[in-house]
């Protein structure tokens, strides 16, 4: 695992093409980093994670063909950086995605389901189960017009399920996320990204 | 931890806990939405083919009406809620959020709206209102709205009423932005005059406002409003889109400026790209190159008090 330097602020990219990328801003900060918006590849250079924020996929998935993103987001991950995906963005980082799908970054061995809950009337919040990785324990998830995580692959770990169904993911230096951790107070999603 | 997760084919609608859950985490909810949109442009459309136009053009949302404002305008008469069937029919063929416009007051439109599963339901003085004293209790609803506003009294009446996200009146249908950056500019600059008062004076400004004490607090505390705040009304080229980002709106919706242009695919993906960019001149430069005509515009000076649809509400 890439230490970060004492007392040297880890500097995280927040993909700024359209969603709640002014949040994950503010949630990066607070969970102590020195945070940025990425459109351009040259954007990623120094940076030691990213976000890809939630949003609207297809408008996000336009944005990075139109910029010439994919590759250089997916050489930039394959050289370890550390990257999250939360609901439209976890839809990006997927292997592939269902109903109406986008084209995807496959940065994580799983498939998602677009708007797998229904439109914005069945959005939701819950405290997920309570079988969950150590350090994750009774987060409360916020889920708006939710993707859902299927058939992960082996080396995917679950590290939290709502109703059985996993919510957040990782397969080494990728997290995915389809609820919202950047709406809430809870900062322990973004310090994973940070410094697990 | 546990194997595999749900098998294909499992989607099943309702989420966990929707029927219970409070007031205060449905708003927050409503927000949520507001706040994915934001940084994104929602477009008019009247049928599936303009929505899917607008979808592959990188819209984050579609407004789904019957007529744009600039044919309403043109054309008079009452102008309603749109068809169920024209607005089915175009939550079917995207999977961007879908919104659509009810008159104002008009509680029974929206439960319609509400029923179908539209996404964001926009209470618009571009319809002819059915109430012209009182808007829609919007906390009573489980669809999250949008409201027009010319000032901060006027958006934070509608946020006391429940909206979840504000957007600048402007002058729909007129092609012309300088409504729209009055109304901006107007918001903005009487939440950064609310942040510089002392506390004693707070509630004296919220009578003179007409607006709720708890939500001038709120603005004085923050210096932003406590939903998202957009613009609307009159935007037709990728510079407006770009003026009214720089002005502090923090998404666009455009209604006519798209599908009453001349070549309405190029110039949605344009101004989609100068939204996105709008902090980035070479980028709005290039989101111009090529357009064809935008629409034509209205000078406000020859549209009487009583044609201006910003004057509907209160």
């Amino acid at each position: 695992m890439p230490q970060v330097g004492q007392g040297a602020k880890p500097r995280a990219g927040v993909l700024g093409i359209q969603g709640a990328f002014q949040k994950h801003l503010e949630a990066l900060e607070r969970a102590g980093a020195e945070a940025r918006l990425v459109l351009h590849k040259e954007d990623l250079d120094g940076l030691d994670a990213l976000v890809l924020p939630g949003g609207e996929s297809t408008t996000m998935a336009k944005g990075l063909d139109r910029l010439g993103l994919y590759e250089p987001i997916q050489a930039w991950a394959h050289a370890g950086g550390r990257i999250l995906g939360t609901c439209a963005g976890a839809i990006l980082l997927a292997r592939s995605c269902q109903n109406h799908p986008v084209r995807t970054l496959g940065l994580i061995d799983l498939r998602a389901a677009r708007n797998a809950y229904g439109s914005q009337v069945d959005s939701f919040t819950a405290v997920a189960d309570a079988v969950a990785a150590p350090g994750f324990e009774a987060m409360r998830c916020i889920f708006i017009r939710a993707p859902q995580l299927e058939t992960p692959g082996p080396a995917v770990e679950v590290l939290l399920r709502v109703d059985g169904l996993p919510v957040l993911a990782r397969e080494r230096n990728v997290l995915v996320s389809t609820f919202h951790p950047e709406l809430g107070d809870d900062l322990r999603v973004h310090r994973a990204l940070l410094f697990d | 931890m546990t194997s595999k997760g749900n098998g294909p084919g499992s989607n099943g609608g309702g989420g966990g806990g929707g029927s219970e859950r409070t007031g205060a985490e449905t708003f927050e909810l409503k927000i949520g939405l507001a706040e994915m949109l934001k940084g994104g442009v929602i477009m008019d459309v009247t049928d599936a083919e303009q929505a899917k136009i607008a979808e592959s053009a990188g819209a984050c949302a579609v407004m789904a009406l019957e007529r744009v404002p600039a044919d309403i305008r043109r054309d008079g008469g009452v102008a309603r809620m749109s068809a169920v069937d024209m607005i089915e029919q175009i939550q079917r063929s995207v999977s961007i959020p879908v919104m659509a416009k009810v008159r104002i007051g008009h509680i029974a439109e929206a439960r319609v709206l509400e029923a179908m599963g539209v996404d964001f339901i926009d209470e618009s003085e571009v319809l002819t209102p059915a109430d012209d004293e009182n808007h829609i209790a919007k906390h009573d609803f489980r669809s999250p709205f949008v409201c027009g506003a010319r000032n901060l009294g006027e958006a934070l009446r509608r946020i006391g009423e429940g909206a979840a996200m504000i957007r600048t009146k402007g002058e729909a249908g007129s092609g012309n932005i300088v409504e729209a950056v009055r109304h901006l500019r107007s918001v903005c600059g009487e939440i950064r005059g609310l942040q510089a008062l002392q506390s004693e004076e707070l509630m004296s400004r919220a009578r003179d406002m007409g607006a709720p004490y708890d939500l001038v607090r709120f603005v004085h505390e923050n210096g932003r409003l406590p939903v998202p705040n957009f613009a609307a009304g009159g935007i037709a080229t990728p510079p407006d889109a770009a003026l009214c980002r720089q002005l502090g709106a923090e998404a666009i919706f455009v209604g006519s400026g798209i599908f009453k242009s001349e070549d309405p695919e190029s110039r949605a993906r344009a101004i989609v790209r100068a939204n996105t960019h709008w902090d980035d001149p070479a980028e709005v430069m290039a989101a111009c190159r090529g357009l064809a005509s935008a629409m034509e515009g209205i000078e406000m000076s020859t549209l009487d008090e009583s044609e201006r649809l910003a004057n509907r509400g209160w």
